[in-house]
């Protein structure tokens, strides 16, 4: 297939620093491959600017492979561009047309505070994480092999569905209400499902939820968007297990 | 209990908007079928059974433990829901430059709070003109029927043919489903006569003192005269067709506010299943049409047949 090459207007979030105001700039980028991805385009577009001795634009990324979660980004009005089950690093510039103009933003919420241009911290998951999001495991050297416990397929798949979440934060991005209820809710199930997840289930759920809450997140409405937007297709179901989980909890935990 | 509170945790919240959310649909039934009376019955007939269930809904003691709890929900579902809305927008202090959530989301979900608070202004309104009337300021008359009469007062003392007079005989309905005679009236002269003491609902015979029995009140008259049909002699509402229109249009702001709110009650408790999803998600959406379109109907109808 022979590529084709498309030029572009860009319309970029630009921030200093975490402190600075920032505002959209707006910037021409020509020749641009309909096969590169929309982050290769983003480094043709630093290349310009360095070559033009501006700062490059800041912009998260890692494994570009989309299993990292890294990539965020905003693009036109939807997290990770328009494409359905997609990193960032996943979305081609073949999505979009010859002139036209892309809004580039980064995540919008109180608990990802902008650090620079389109980078936010996102260490709010980290902290949701460690509040519960593990399995305690003996490791004096008599750890059980994991698999010693019989599984069903069902259940194993579930939970390795809720697990494929990547932690990138597209949910909050996308919720009307910047709400971490996916996020949450799918490190809930992937445990919750599982025998070596009971254990610690109850207080799990409960210091998940408290940390969440304590970390400024929106609560849910039940929208639906961040499923839909989610790059990894966790279903609402996480979110209505969790419900469940943290009723029980709320009601019956010590 | 654990120290996240049954009341601070977002989670505790969504709870409770769906418990009193999901109380408030079934409420939703009940006064639906009370009002559909009003255009099912005719006649004194209509107007007796209407004011005899307002009776009851005013007067049981089951109905009244549902009325408070309809009240403490109204007001839970509504404070807990700006509470939350305005928690939500605090949840993303810069919005964005460009933003496409008709992509991934319903209308109807995005704007359940702008609804609910249309919807919590026309409860306030509804209930200011027809349940504060009722049951607080007590301004609605007594259901009261008219007979006109040729009653025999004497006999000619040279023919002795009866001696008649037309008589306007006023009788108030009570709560023993029986017509009291109150008051009577000569045409002619237009003199009238109490026959029994009258206060608030209470009948009090003239003579002894005593009650008698208990009144109703006409609620009925009162609604009809509201949406523009002229009853009992009373001038109907001027501004009917505004409140006609208002009270539709209502409806269609409550048709969207349940085309999401009924479904998501479920997801909120938890109750999603694949197997019964599309039956939660099919009830929700006929519900949400029919129950508003038929409450829409009534003042409609009571409009066109004025």
């Amino acid at each position: 297939m022979a590529s084709k090459t498309i030029n572009i207007n860009l319309k970029i979030w630009r921030q200093k620093n975490a402190n600075s105001k920032g505002s959209m700039e707006t910037y021409k980028l020509d020749n641009v491959s309909t096969d590169s991805s929309f982050l290769e385009m983003l480094d043709q577009l630093n290349e310009q600017l360095v070559n033009e001795r501006k700062e490059p634009i800041a912009f998260d990324h890692d494994c570009r492979e989309g299993i990292c979660g890294m990539c965020s980004l905003y693009i036109n009005g939807e997290a990770h561009g328009p494409d359905r089950a997609v990193t960032t690093c996943q979305l081609h510039m073949r999505k979009f047309k010859d002139g036209e103009t892309i809004y580039v933003e980064p995540w919008r919420a109180k608990a990802f505070p902008v650090i620079k241009d389109l980078v936010v911290d996102r260490s709010a998951f980290d902290r949701i994480q460690q509040a519960g999001g593990f399995v305690s495991v003996n490791t004096s050297g008599r750890t059980m092999d994991a698999n010693a416990i019989p599984i069903g397929k069902a259940e194993a798949d579930k939970a390795f569905e809720a697990a494929t979440c990547i932690g990138c934060g597209a949910c909050v991005a996308s919720c009307k209400n910047a709400s971490a209820m996916l996020f949450v809710s799918a490190k809930v199930s992937q445990l919750a499902l599982l025998p070596q997840g009971q254990v610690e289930a109850q207080q799990r759920v409960l210091n998940m939820v408290k940390q969440m809450d304590e970390e400024g997140f929106g609560n849910c409405t039940n929208t639906g968007a961040c499923a839909v937007e989610c790059p990894k297709e966790i279903s609402l179901e996480n979110i209505a297990r969790m419900n469940r989980e943290y009723l029980k909890a709320m009601v019956a935990a010590e | 209990m654990s120290k996240s509170g049954i009341f601070t945790s977002s989670l505790a919240k969504k709870y409770w908007m769906a418990l009193t959310g999901l109380f408030l649909i079934t409420f939703l039934v009940g006064h639906l079928l009370g009002n559909l009376q009003l255009i099912t019955k005719t006649g004194e007939e209509g107007r007796r059974a209407f004011n005899e269930y307002a009776y009851f809904m005013g007067h049981n003691i089951f109905i009244k433990i549902l009325a408070y709890l309809t009240y403490f929900s109204i007001l839970a579902h509504a404070c807990i829901g700006l509470y939350l809305a305005v928690q939500n927008k605090k949840a993303r202090p810069k919005n964005y430059a460009y933003n496409k959530p008709g992509t991934n989301s319903s209308a109807a979900s995005r704007y359940m709070a702008i609804l609910g608070t249309i919807i919590l202004i026309f409860i306030v309104t509804h209930m200011a003109n027809f349940w504060w009337k009722q049951k607080i300021a007590e301004t609605v008359p007594l259901h009261y029927v008219e007979n006109t009469t040729d009653m025999q007062i004497g006999q000619d003392p040279m023919t002795g043919a009866p001696v008649t007079r037309k008589i306007t005989l006023q009788s108030a309905l009570t709560t023993n489903g029986n017509y009291l005679e109150v008051s009577a009236k000569d045409v002619e002269s237009g003199q009238s006569q109490e026959l029994v003491k009258i206060k608030d609902t209470e009948l009090i015979d003239m003579n002894t003192n005593l009650h008698k029995a208990e009144g109703l009140r006409d609620l009925h008259t009162v609604v009809m005269n509201f949406f523009g049909h002229s009853e009992q002699g009373q001038p109907a509402n001027e501004y009917a067709l505004i409140a006609v229109i208002l009270y539709v249009v209502s409806m269609f702001v409550l048709m969207f506010h349940l085309w999401h709110g009924f479904g998501s009650a479920f997801q909120s408790l938890g109750l999603n299943h694949r197997k019964y999803n599309g039956l939660i998600r099919f009830v929700g959406q006929a519900f949400a049409i029919v129950v508003p379109l038929a409450f829409a109907i009534i003042p409609v109808m009571i409009y066109l047949n004025r």
